[in-house]
């Protein structure tokens, strides 16, 4: 009974860096009905700040943080100017094979300058034992970070002009446009939230796990998933969503083999599709 | 005057022709290797053992077959540590290429893959970095295989571990790919044997890349000691999660990943952990031919400025094994050179090489013998130590 608690407590930490993750995907969607392709390649970005961080430079694990996230910023605005821009309002094909190039150009730089051997950050922080059972502080300082930055996020979207509008923009662009609003600047600055927020998070998972520039695909898998249970669109159902998706994974992996676990998700992902295809935590649009 | 010409080119042509030592070919010898992918890091290791190889044999003349030297020419591309690659690749480099002989791809499942395209073309192919056995039963002719077979992998560890404690719980937890699943077949049964108690089994996704729900299962079953892995992104992954979570094992044997000298980097959670190993630097076997282990060792630090492992000396050992046997054999026929594989009976720097001759597992390597290494902190480095066989030990296991 401890162990599956034990394993419900870890389900929870690390799916909160899961939905997190997801919470870049599902804005960049929501705002402009996007789907980022390169966000699993963008994840691993956000590793590899860490590494450099933490390994080349010398600073402390976590002041990668603010780095990624002005870093993530930038390449995400310059990304939109470069590679999703024109893409608005196309067919959604358009988009899948522009941020799916962006992604196969990414990983081949990355694996140009790092190759794909794995790496490690070693981040020494002391944990909780109870039990006989330890939660690593990594574990819970990327939870707390996660709750954190998701907070930030939530008065950023819902307590400033620029939230406002990016709020505008996703309900009708052509009301916002007629507003007065620049949709296309706020769409930019949409895109680089979700890309800030997609490397932050790979900067913290990469304080958990060792890394190689392919990590990326496993999470932006996990990040579909979290987004299709929490709401396409809806940054605070992403976060709902990695939590749900960390508890399903603690609570199943007591009772079947783990090499099952990727059965369950992808099985409650089609189930999500079928019954809720907006989303459990879906946001009504006007 | 014409005529006088003619007789003179003539005259030069018959002097020219019988003068073995200059007729020198080239030997195209074909593989594909990951540079990219989950197995690159095992796999580049791999491959700078070959092309040491190379480099060496070329810088010697070239491989002497009768009347012929043939200079080495290695022809290999990236298979992206993906089976449809090497399915197309390996067609490509005989169809194509015209590689006269092969080796094998890195990893037991991509062997498996290559193996099936060579028999069909009836190549020689000496196989390294593939342990799985289920390949060699398959009826096979031309296939070598140069690694101990996956049944031999933890049995050092089976028997190093009943040594410390004969009461051992062990959980297994392993990769569910080919190689592995072998493995652990094996070592389940060499256990149960041993006497020792089987606490759990879990077998993981090759892209599992959170262990903590795994070893919360291993804090449960009351477990004291670990045996499996997989390959190196997964197991660095797991030993650091082990360490982390305070898993309590007093043992811990993970396959492939602590082989590599990148697993140093993780620092404490290195520490203790041990890994069966097809050769280390430290073996003191007395070749019949090519470098002793030490200049081997040397020669390979010096070009790369890393210390080779055993995937580097099994690159490095497949190219002298199939060297060795096109120079018995004074010919590149593929025949001729196959058959002088069945009879051999060689040790190198790699140790003793005997293929099966036994047409239900042809080309099975009987003749290698493996070794238990562990990480541990010698003046506050980590270093590898060879802790079984008792015979071939350089320290004792840490437990």
């Amino acid at each position: 009974m401890i162990g599956i608690l034990a394993s419900v407590i870890d389900g929870v930490l690390v799916g909160s860096v899961y939905g997190l993750a997801a919470m870049g995907l599902t804005l960049i969607w929501g705002v402009m009905n996007v789907i980022n392709l390169a966000h699993g390649a963008i994840i691993v970005l956000g590793m590899f700040v860490l590494y450099l961080v933490a390994t080349a430079l010398g600073l402390p694990p976590y002041g990668a943080i603010p780095i990624t996230i002005a870093l993530g910023f930038a390449l995400g605005v310059a990304l939109y100017w470069i590679a999703v821009h024109r893409m608005i309002g196309r067919p959604a094909l358009m988009s899948l094979l522009s941020t799916f190039a962006v992604n196969m150009v990414l990983i081949g730089l990355g694996t140009a300058l790092w190759t794909t051997s794995p790496y490690n950050v070693p981040v020494a922080m002391p944990g909780v034992a109870w039990q006989g059972y330890t939660f690593t502080g990594t574990h819970i300082m990327a939870a707390a970070l996660a709750a954190l930055i998701a907070a930030l996020l939530y008065l950023l979207l819902y307590r400033t002009r620029i939230g406002k509008a990016i709020r505008a923009v996703a309900n009708n662009r052509e009301g916002a446009e007629l507003s007065g609003i620049p949709t296309s600047r706020i769409l930019s600055l949409a895109f680089g939230l979700g890309v800030a927020l997609a490397g932050v998070s790979g900067t913290l998972i990469a304080t958990l796990f060792p890394f190689t520039i392919l990590s990326g695909e496993a999470y932006q898998l996990k990040s579909f998933v979290v987004t299709v249970l929490g709401g396409l669109g809806n940054p605070a159902g992403a976060l709902i969503g990695g939590v749900a998706l960390g508890l399903i994974e603690g609570l199943a992996t007591p009772f079947m083999p783990v090499s099952w676990i990727p059965i369950v998700e992808f099985g409650l992902f089609v189930l999500c599709l079928i019954a809720f295809p907006h989303g459990i935590f879906a946001l009504k649009r006007s | 005057m014409k005529k006088s010409i003619i007789a003179l080119c003539g005259a030069f042509a018959i002097n020219l022709s019988p003068i073995p030592a200059l007729a020198q070919d080239t030997l195209t010898i074909g593989f594909t290797i990951s540079q990219t992918g989950k197995l690159n890091n095992d796999a580049t290791a791999q491959l700078r053992g070959i092309e040491l190889w190379r480099d060496e044999v070329n810088a010697n003349g070239g491989i002497k077959a009768g009347s012929k030297t043939y200079k080495v020419k290695l022809v290999s591309y990236d298979d992206e540590s993906q089976n449809t690659r090497v399915q197309q690749l390996y067609t490509r480099l005989i169809a194509q290429d015209k590689a006269q002989f092969l080796f094998s791809p890195y990893s037991s499942g991509l062997v498996a893959t290559a193996a099936i395209i060579s028999e069909q073309y009836g190549k020689v192919m000496i196989t390294t970095g593939g342990a799985e056995e289920k390949t060699y039963k398959l009826g096979n002719k031309n296939l070598f295989q140069l690694y101990s077979g996956a049944g031999q992998y933890l049995a050092g560890a089976v028997a190093a571990l009943k040594e410390k404690n004969p009461k051992a719980r062990v959980a297994f937890v392993y990769e569910d790919d080919p190689f592995t699943k072998a493995v652990n077949g094996a070592t389940k049964e060499l256990a149960k044997q041993a006497g020792l108690t089987i606490a759990l089994e879990e077998s993981y996704a090759g892209s599992t890349t959170d262990f903590s729900p795994v070893i919360n299962k291993v804090i449960s079953s009351k477990a004291d000691a670990l045996l499996g892995g997989g390959h190196y992104a997964d197991g660095a992954t797991l030993a650091r999660q082990l360490h982390e979570q305070n898993a309590g094992m007093k043992w811990v044997t993970l396959l492939v990943a602590p082989d590599s000298p990148n697993f140093a980097t993780l620092g404490d959670a290195a520490g203790g952990i041990s890994v069966p190993s097809q050769w280390e630097p430290q073996v003191t076997y007395k070749p019949d031919f090519g470098p002793d282990a030490a200049a081997f060792t040397k020669a390979f630090t010096q070009k790369f400025k890393i210390e080779p492992g055993y995937h580097a000396a099994g690159g490095y050992a497949a190219g002298l094994i199939l060297q060795h046997a096109i120079e018995q054999s004074g010919s590149i026929d593929q025949a001729k050179v196959a058959a002088e594989l069945n009879k051999m009976d060689v040790t190198t720097l790699f140790g003793r090489t005997k293929f099966s001759t036994d047409p239900k597992e042809h080309g099975l390597q009987i003749g290698h013998k493996m070794v238990l290494a562990q990480w541990q902190k010698k003046n506050g480095a980590l270093v590898k130590e060879v802790i079984w066989p008792n015979e071939a030990k350089t320290a004792d296991a840490m437990y």
